[in-house]
């Protein structure tokens, strides 16, 4: 067990490497319920995460979910987000555990105004995921009053699982098919209970913080506090995409996110292959011909490419390091990297 | 957690066996079982000169890098060369084929191993994993 954002969270179950691969090859239970979630109703809320957020939600369908990002003025990260849009008048935001807090502030005070009614959900809900290749056939005999076929990528419902009300939605944070299930806290343990049974003769293992990261990691997936902080915008990340400068009317940091969308980002995000079984660790140097040309924000064994994995911010693009020796400082030592695209994994679809 | 009668144990969570003049040493199951998953083992080279307490080395796992300590004074005698190619033996096995190193015991005046007085049996080790939770 490990203290998280103020939340006692399993680290690992057993052995991390076989939680991974678990989730590769059959599947993984999750307890993410230090998740936060942030309500938005009313004829409003649209319109008022058009303002709050970088994305253009009020176009999001109901039963579908968006990835998107809240910044500062300055066009800083404050969190990623994903939003589902669970009715009309109904929005319901997941932030990092970490940042709820500031993300709720500044819904509210980014809402003012707007006809729409900004609460604390957190408390709310528990959420368990169930993720890889064998999470739909796990899951599929435990719902009812829903069609789990028909809940596309990024798309939600709601439904009963084990009896238990919920809204189910096709989403995740390891590169693999998987559903989060949302539940009464009072509901969890059933619903854990009955994955956990149904998963059993499947090759369904329980999962901690550990696998999840290696997992999002080699799916190339940002984590806030390593590749995403309020000292890069969305530009850096390569996530741009998120940044919708044709929705109509004013988003706080726009200003800022055009300006850094035409200068081009300040740093550029790599994906690092080491030449060792030795781990790049957020915050090690990365060099290029022995000189310092960007940092490490997270690194980790592949348990899929049987090497070590890091992403790293560079000072320079990728494209301009070819035929450079690069290497990170690992300890004392000039460990030897490769530039790799990313992400390190995609699955077969 | 496995914590064998016969070995001796560190603070650090370090365990060794002795056979005459020599001590093998290596992390405890409750280490292993901290560190997580073993990804890489940093040994002392052969013939390097150790000391009781001093870092030698470093295990590292896929969350974290932790010190190596010899928990005698002498001269690196043997490594666990399997560890390179699969330091996974670490948790599988830590009082067996996951052990790191051995190490030649420096004598003392009367020709004795020059033993540290703060090994700890395994019932006061087993007694400190309890109240380190």
């Amino acid at each position: 067990m490990t203290s998280f954002a103020g939340w006692q969270m399993p680290l690992r179950y057993a052995s991390e490497t076989a939680e991974h691969q678990a989730v590769r090859r059959a599947a993984g239970l999750f307890d993410l319920s230090h998740m936060g979630e942030i309500r938005l109703s009313g004829p409003g809320a649209g319109a008022a995460l058009d303002y709050a957020l970088t994305g253009h939600l009020s176009t999001l369908r109901p039963g579908r979910a968006r990835y998107t990002m809240i910044c500062a003025d300055d066009g800083g990260v404050l969190d990623d987000l994903v939003v589902y849009r669970q009715d009309e008048d109904e929005f319901l935001v997941i932030a990092n555990a970490a940042n709820t807090d500031v993300v709720l502030t500044q819904l509210r005070d980014r809402a003012s105004g707007r006809d729409a009614q900004v609460t604390d959900a957190t408390g709310d809900y528990a959420l368990v995921a169930i993720q890889g290749p064998e999470a739909a056939g796990i899951l599929a005999p435990l719902v009812g009053g829903l069609d789990l076929g028909a809940i596309k990528y990024y798309a939600g419902a709601f439904g009963e699982v084990a009896g238990r009300r919920a809204w189910v939605a096709r989403t995740g944070y390891t590169g693999e098919d998987g559903f989060e299930v949302y539940s009464r806290p009072d509901d969890a343990e059933q619903v854990w209970t009955a994955l956990a049974a149904e998963g059993s003769g499947a090759g369904l293992v329980p999962a901690g913080l550990a696998a999840r990261d290696t997992l999002r990691l080699e799916a190339g997936m940002p984590l806030y506090g390593n590749e995403l902080g309020p000292d890069v915008t969305p530009f850096e990340a390569g996530l741009g995409r998120v940044v919708k400068f044709d929705k109509p009317g004013e988003f706080v940091g726009r200003e800022a996110l055009a300006a850094r969308a035409s200068s081009g980002p300040s740093r550029h995000l790599a994906g690092l292959t080491i030449a060792s079984r030795r781990i790049a660790r957020h915050g090690y140097p990365v060099l290029a011909d022995g000189r310092t040309c960007g940092t490490v924000t997270s690194g980790a064994p592949s348990p899929t490419l049987g090497v070590p994995i890091a992403m790293a911010y560079l000072d320079r693009p990728a494209a301009s390091l070819a035929g450079a020796d690069l290497s990170v400082g690992i300890r004392g030592d000039a460990v030897p990297a490769h530039l790799t695209d990313l992400p390190f994994y995609s699955r077969r679809r | 957690m496995s914590v064998p009668a016969e070995l001796h144990y560190t603070p650090e969570h370090e365990w060794v066996s002795f056979e005459g003049t020599s001590a093998s040493v290596g992390i405890t199951d409750y280490a292993a079982q901290q560190l997580g998953d073993v990804v890489y083992v940093s040994l002392p080279a052969l013939g390097a000169a150790v000391a009781a307490g001093e870092p030698c080395g470093e295990v590292e796992s896929v969350k974290s890098v932790s010190d190596l300590y010899s928990p005698v004074d002498g001269e690196v005698i043997e490594v666990n060369a399997e560890l390179e190619g699969d330091p996974s033996l670490v948790n599988a096995e830590p009082y067996a084929a996951g052990w790191m190193f051995r190490v030649r015991v420096a004598q003392d005046g009367n020709g004795d191993a020059a033993l540290p007085a703060d090994l700890l049996s395994a019932a006061e080790y087993e007694e400190l994993t309890k109240s380190a939770g």
